[in-house]
């Protein structure tokens, strides 16, 4: 009967035999070579997590230059290499690492598949992913080229023509740059492709497409969405690439190019790709709050079509970060009411999360703290949005520090902080070990505090005036102290982070076993062993509800009874 | 220990093939590629300053067309040869395939010399620019379509495929499929609407 087709720990004994303790030489050649889903989706979330320090520390020096007026802490060549990369880094090594990452290790879990639909193929794009990252750092020391001039790419993350033709960027700087992002354009593409086969083609017994739970949901709607948005970005680099190399004219104004179609074709990418990166997050949240709010889900068909209205509206919104760029009123007018368009599904899901909580036993443990500090900054970043995409009033802020609040609050306070809460949620699952609850709530609080004295202050200086990018600025402008609580905020968050980091790391080597199931969780990744065996399932799982484990657990009143 | 007093009855359980889901979202992505150069092209069309035009140099290549379009016919010819288990009559038409193909890319390939002959290249002007980048990104598709059918065809002559790949053939044969749709799209973007 049921509880004999779950293999759920202790009903089956599939703990693996203890492993020879091998040398370091093999450990590593097991971590190259491995093709298994897990320690990819592990590989993917160090990658990233190794960047994000990185892409940190970058920001971390261009807010020391900014902190008071006049500064020249950094060079101006140097402030502008760094304010790419800090961009490039955090959108593409380490937003898009961390989230296929937890795509690879979570989706086969939750469907009850023993690996990805093609797992060589996954390797490979991880690999290529990797190597993407590897090439666009190596511009620091290998970008000089034939002119002696820049080393790393300085054209701000979106690379607006013609600055980046080879008259006005000469070198090989936005070479790599545009190599690194077609490389690891590629490694995206076949994930997304793994992520599509593997939910849909590998589901174990009973799992139909509406009993997946909404994190696979979530990567299914970003995996079609990344198909049709990563590949406008390959296509226009290799544009690029051909301008730069063969002497196209594509984006070359002075043979009749246009700069404009670039920033199309750019934001075509752009825009949707903030999608691709916060309904991840979503996912993460449509797990963690109802487990830390011990009530299913409010509202699931719902989610899911919310979900794809997202992915659906996101494709028509890319001009709106145009409005100064000049379109006609009909475009303007299109553009402004296709993006306020985006608030109705995601007010759906912000009223289905209230639902779900609403009367639920609350746990405030940390991944549940970081969820809820996310529902609140999510809702602000939305309101934001809605503002900037009234054209009039774009007008007035484009460019400034209102349009940095305003996306970092997406990017941080809503991507960021659910990464950090999956993190807590499912270290457990990989390691085995618990993270530790009280270096955890001083992260929490730390990155809490620290996000909203630098996110919350800049929104004031944008009103003011301040333009982004700029190197620095003239002392009367009244933007001094704001500047310097800014730069403190931002340090805030580099503690918490470096708190973060120290608890991986201890919790590693002597954090309190985590058990199978340490959150009473509903998920089928909660009925293997931590870490799960390299097979994941010693038997082929099957079920009948959204919520397996609940079913198993309470079997007088089971879920598919109502559903 | 059967605690759940009820259970559903089991429902039949059948699943997509992946290869065949995988290879169609690879085809949506392949779309999305052509797609921004398709639009570069149409929008850069009469933008460029100065000249060759395409209507002074561009010739229809009416025999190239015919020949990819029927190498989709082969290819679908193919697909049910191997499904009846008649492995002679699947490489003739594989191989058919194939020439059809590498005919194709020589014509693309004269067309070219040609042009660059006639002092046309990506340097030119926009015309330049964007033709040899579209025509080319297809070029490129049939050249690594070729690469897996000429595969194929060795595997097939060498006695390692048989009727039980036949997914797997279909699921390659949609690629083709694909490169051969797009350039229905190609063609009339570049020799009829652009010129």
């Amino acid at each position: 009967m049921a509880d004999q087709t779950l293999p759920i720990g202790g009903i089956l004994d599939i703990t693996p035999e203890r492993q020879e303790r091998l040398t370091l030489l093999e450990w590593l050649h097991g971590w190259v070579v491995t093709v298994d889903h897990k320690r990819l989706g592990v590989l993917y979330v160090v990658y990233g997590l190794f960047f994000l320090l990185v892409g940190g520390a970058e920001v971390l020096a261009i807010r020391v230059q900014l902190a008071k007026p006049g500064n020249h802490f950094l060079s101006p060549e140097t402030y502008n290499e760094f304010f790419t990369m800090h961009g490039t880094t955090m959108v593409f090594l380490v937003g898009m690492t961390i989230v296929f990452g937890f795509a690879n290790y979570l989706v086969p879990l939750m469907i009850g598949a023993r690996d990805m639909a093609f797992p060589r193929l996954n390797a490979f794009s991880f690999w290529l992913t990797a190597f993407g990252g590897l090439l666009l750092y190596y511009s620091f020391i290998g970008g000089f080229g034939l002119y002696g001039m820049g080393s790393a790419p300085d054209v701000m993350w979106w690379a607006y023509a013609p600055l980046t033709e080879k008259a006005f960027s000469p070198g090989h700087a936005t070479d790599y740059w545009a190599l690194s992002l077609i490389v690891m354009g590629f490694g995206t593409l076949g994930t997304a492709i793994n992520v599509l086969a593997t939910a849909f083609c590998m589901r174990c017994r009973g799992m139909t497409l509406l009993r997946m739970p909404l994190f696979v949901w979530l990567m299914v709607v970003v995996s079609g969405l990344t198909l049709i948005t990563i590949t406008p970005l390959t296509a226009a680099q290799v544009m690029l690439t051909i301008d730069r190399y063969l002497g196209g004219h594509f984006f070359d104004t002075q043979a009749g190019g246009s700069a404009v179609v670039w920033a199309h074709f750019f934001w075509i990418f752009g825009h949707p790709e903030v999608y691709v990166l916060v309904m991840p997050a979503f996912g993460i949240a449509n797990e963690i709050i109802p487990v830390f709010s011990r009530k299913a889900i409010f509202g699931y068909p719902a989610m899911v079509a919310a979900s794809v209205g997202i992915a659906f509206v996101s494709l028509g919104v890319w001009a709106h970060h145009m409005f100064t760029i000049g379109m006609t009123s009909v475009g303007n007018t299109f553009f402004v009411l296709s993006t306020m368009m985006v608030g109705i599904p995601t007010g759906i899901k912000i009223f289905n999360w209230l639902a779900t909580i609403w009367g639920g036993k609350i746990q405030f443990r940390v991944p549940m703290m970081f969820c809820l500090a996310f529902l609140f900054q999510f809702l602000i970043a939305g309101l934001t949005g809605i503002m900037l995409s009234v054209a009039p009033w774009d007008w007035q802020l484009h460019n400034s520090y209102f349009v940095i609040a305003h996306f970092h609050y997406m990017l941080v306070g809503a991507i960021v902080f659910n990464i950090f809460a999956g993190i807590y949620y499912w270290f457990p699952k990989v390691t085995g070990k618990m993270l530790s609850e009280t270096l955890g709530k001083w992260h929490f609080w730390l990155f809490f505090i620290g996000f909203h004295v630098t996110f919350d202050t800049m929104h004031f200086v944008g009103f003011m005036g301040m333009p982004r990018s700029i190197y620095t600025y003239e002392a009367n402008r009244g933007w001094n102290t704001l500047n310097m609580i800014i730069s403190i905020g931002a340090f805030i968050q580099g503690i918490a982070v470096l708190v973060f980091a120290w608890n991986m790391v201890r919790s590693l080597r002597n954090g309190k076993e985590a058990g199978n199931d340490p959150w009473d969780a509903w998920t089928l990744e909660w009925a293997v062993p931590s870490p799960p065996p390299e097979y994941n399932f010693a038997t082929d799982p099957e079920v009948h509800s959204r919520r397996p484990l609940w079913d198993l657990k309470h079997p007088d009143d089971p879920d598919w009874k109502y559903e | 220990m059967s605690a759940i007093p009820v259970m559903p009855g089991p429902e039949p359980w059948e699943l997509p093939s992946k290869g065949r889901v995988g290879m169609l979202s690879l085809i949506i992505g392949e779309c999305g590629i052509f797609t921004i150069f398709v639009v570069a092209y149409v929008f850069y069309i009469g933008k460029s300053l100065n000249g060759p035009t395409p209507q002074q140099v561009l010739d229809i290549p009416i025999f190239n067309t015919i020949c990819l379009l029927s190498s989709s016919v082969t290819i679908w010819l193919a697909e049910r040869q191997i499904e009846r288990g008649k492995m002679k009559a699947f490489a003739a038409l594989w191989a058919l395939t194939i020439g059809l193909g590498l005919e194709f890319i020589l014509g693309t390939a004269m067309e070219w010399d040609k042009l660059i002959r006639g002092g046309l290249t990506v340097r030119t002007n926009l015309f330049g620019t964007t033709f040899y980048a579209l025509v080319g990104l297809h070029a490129t598709h049939v050249v690594v379509g070729l690469i897996g059918l000429s595969l194929i065809l060795i595997f097939t002559l060498t006695g390692h495929v048989s009727e039980r790949h036949t997914e797997r053939i279909q699921v390659f044969a949609l690629y083709w499929h694909f490169v051969d749709a797009v350039w229905v799209v190609v063609f009339t973007v570049v020799y009829i609407v652009g010129r």
